[in-house]
């Protein structure tokens, strides 16, 4: 559905990483993990189409005096990288944008009781929160946060207050593990002799790594893809991926818009 | 009074001049939640080929000033998948469907053509000869007029339904691109395609887009769009169908002053998927605001 939206707040929460809170419609509270909206950053030319991002977080404010209605609201966390999300970080409370979604196909919770292990890098973690929310009531949790320093993990607090295990690696060393959050992912999975369900969202690099991990040692694993996309509904064809079967003879080719953006691992094509 | 705002392109009767955009509407049946089709006086589908393609690798778009590259590359489901899986939901639709196709050599156009011939639902035919973004596709056909009018001979033997041919604007003279096709049996003549460009990341050195070049779309393009419409409806007798950069009603009222019965929608439909209904109600409201009764009295009204 296409609304209006109300910005509640809209903070920095790490340089360079934002945080937006935003009215949404009451239809938002059943918004699965892993859906995103399309947002307008303004209502010109330029920039001239909407931007995807991941939610955050949905939720209920009700507001402290008597008789004021209850108000959805939906939450993103994204990083200034160009334009359209400096003009974002621009924006201040009560402004408007024109939002579409939720789109796309969120994670499957898979089955409750056994361990899910989320893996997130950098911004990537911005679906993770919501699935991490809806995760915490059936299984146990472990979160694996990576970036390139401590200032590019996210939110860890806010995970932790789920109940969520925590373990963060930084390419420099800055918080967590010095190098890649993939090998703390490892040294769990060999601890735990490779149960569970691995949810990952991050730089493409990252997710190759873990579907590959995944693959290796027998684990179901779900992720969460960004593209490049004009419209988020399946019709620009802007944001394919490449499906486990592709071949310039036999294209096999997925929308990340409404075919994902999480897919199973193994229904996708990896650099091996 | 309800201003008239039915138009006709070669005998398709159009409930008012907007139409979709090809490559911008997949098949119909994606934006039907979000548009009324009934609302809008025609759609068209995205282009079909003789076998499915499977268009090009990422990334295919990117956003420019004003407007957007893309080299999708002519994805598409193919012709025998449109009929089996898509037909249906354009029988479901009391608004004309009109099928874009493409082929790779004279042959393959005029095959294409004649199976669409066969297609109740499809009610007219928009013949490809300028997509941009395939090496040994659309382009050269596009670029020649004798070669333009040799497939547009060729798919004409084939059908006898309403045959359009959009045009692209990578050439030196359109004009003479347009007159070539109308000679060559063209009921319409649709235009523009998108204009052939390029972005560059500085600092990777790279091009953004993995085919290089892709097609420019969107407001950036809309005087290039409006001045080739007015040079050929001057030029031709046939209809013809303006597109480019059109993101509201204004837009679309200034393509029909400049000589176009009707308009198409494309990249402002990425944005907002009901694009096309809100112009072709802004335009209503414009006419009735402007005391215009009909809007066939403004087709080619420039007043130069």
């Amino acid at each position: 559905m296409q609304f209006t939206s109300m910005i509640l707040s809209n903070a920095e929460v790490s340089p360079g990483y934002w945080r937006m809170r935003m009215t949404a419609p009451q239809e938002f509270a059943a918004a699965r993990p892993g859906q995103f909206v399309m947002v307008r950053v303004n209502g010109a030319i330029d920039p001239l189409l909407r931007r995807p991002f991941g939610v955050f977080d949905v939720g209920v404010h009700v507001p402290a005096q008597s008789g004021a209605n209850p108000q959805p609201y939906l939450e993103m966390l994204y990083r200034v990288v160009g334009k359209g999300t400096a003009m974002l970080a621009t924006l201040h409370e009560t402004d408007l944008l024109d939002v579409l979604g939720p789109l796309g196909a969120g994670f499957d919770l898979g089955a409750p009781g056994e361990e899910k292990l989320i893996v997130g890098g950098g911004v990537g973690l911005a679906p993770l929160y919501l699935l991490a929310k809806e995760l915490v009531k059936a299984s146990p949790v472990r979160l694996f946060a990576g970036g390139r320093t401590r200032d590019d993990v996210l939110c860890i607090t806010e995970f932790e207050r789920l109940g969520v295990e925590c373990y963060t690696a930084t390419e420099d060393g800055s918080l967590g593990e010095r190098g890649l959050v993939t090998s703390v992912l490892e040294q769990r999975l060999d601890a735990i002799g490779n149960r569970g369900t691995i949810f990952a969202c991050g730089p493409h690099g990252m997710l190759n790594a873990v579907a590959l991990i995944a693959k290796a040692r027998g684990i179901s694993c779900q992720v969460s893809l960004e593209g490049y996309m004009a419209c988020g509904v399946g019709a620009c064809l802007g944001c394919v991926a490449p499906g486990n079967g592709h071949s310039a003879e036999t294209p096999d080719f997925r929308c990340v818009c409404v075919d994902g953006p999480v897919f199973e691992a193994g229904e996708l094509k990896w650099r091996e | 009074m309800k201003p008239d705002m039915s138009v006709a392109i070669a005998g398709i009767k159009l409930r008012n001049p907007v139409m979709t955009a090809s490559g911008t509407f997949g098949y119909g049946e994606e934006f039907s939640r979000y548009v009324d089709l009934e609302s809008i006086g025609a759609f068209v589908t995205k282009g079909l080929s003789l076998r499915p393609r499977a268009g090009n690798p990422t990334p295919r778009i990117v956003e420019t000033p004003g407007g957007m590259l893309n080299a999708i590359g002519l994805q598409n489901v193919g012709i025998e998948a449109f009929i089996a899986k898509k037909t249906s939901f354009l029988r479901s639709v009391n608004t004309p469907a009109i099928a874009n196709f493409f082929g790779n050599t004279i042959d393959e156009y005029a095959e294409l053509a004649g199976r669409l011939d066969a297609v109740p639902e499809v009610a007219g035919l928009e013949v490809n000869i300028s997509c941009p973004n395939v090496k040994q596709g659309g382009i050269v056909f596009g670029t020649d007029p004798k070669c333009a009018a040799d497939v547009v001979s060729a798919c004409r033997e084939a059908t006898k339904k309403p045959l359009i041919v959009k045009l692209s604007p990578n050439v030196t003279d359109v004009v003479a691109m347009a007159k070539a096709c109308v000679d060559a049996g063209a009921d319409a003549l649709s235009l523009i395609n998108t204009l052939t460009g390029m972005a560059i990341d500085l600092d990777r050195r790279r091009p953004v887009l993995a085919n290089i070049t892709g097609g420019l779309s969107g407001p950036a393009i809309k005087p290039v769009a409006l001045r080739m419409v007015w040079q050929v409806s001057r030029a031709v007798s046939v209809p013809v169908i303006g597109i480019g950069g059109i993101m509201n009603a204004r837009d679309a009222l200034e393509f029909i002053l400049a000589g176009a019965t009707a308009v198409q929608v494309g990249t402002a439909s990425f944005i907002n998927p009901g694009a096309a209904g809100e112009i072709a109600a802004g335009m209503e409201a414009w006419l009735a605001d402007n005391g215009v009764a009909d809007v066939r009295s403004l087709i080619g009204a420039l007043e130069a």
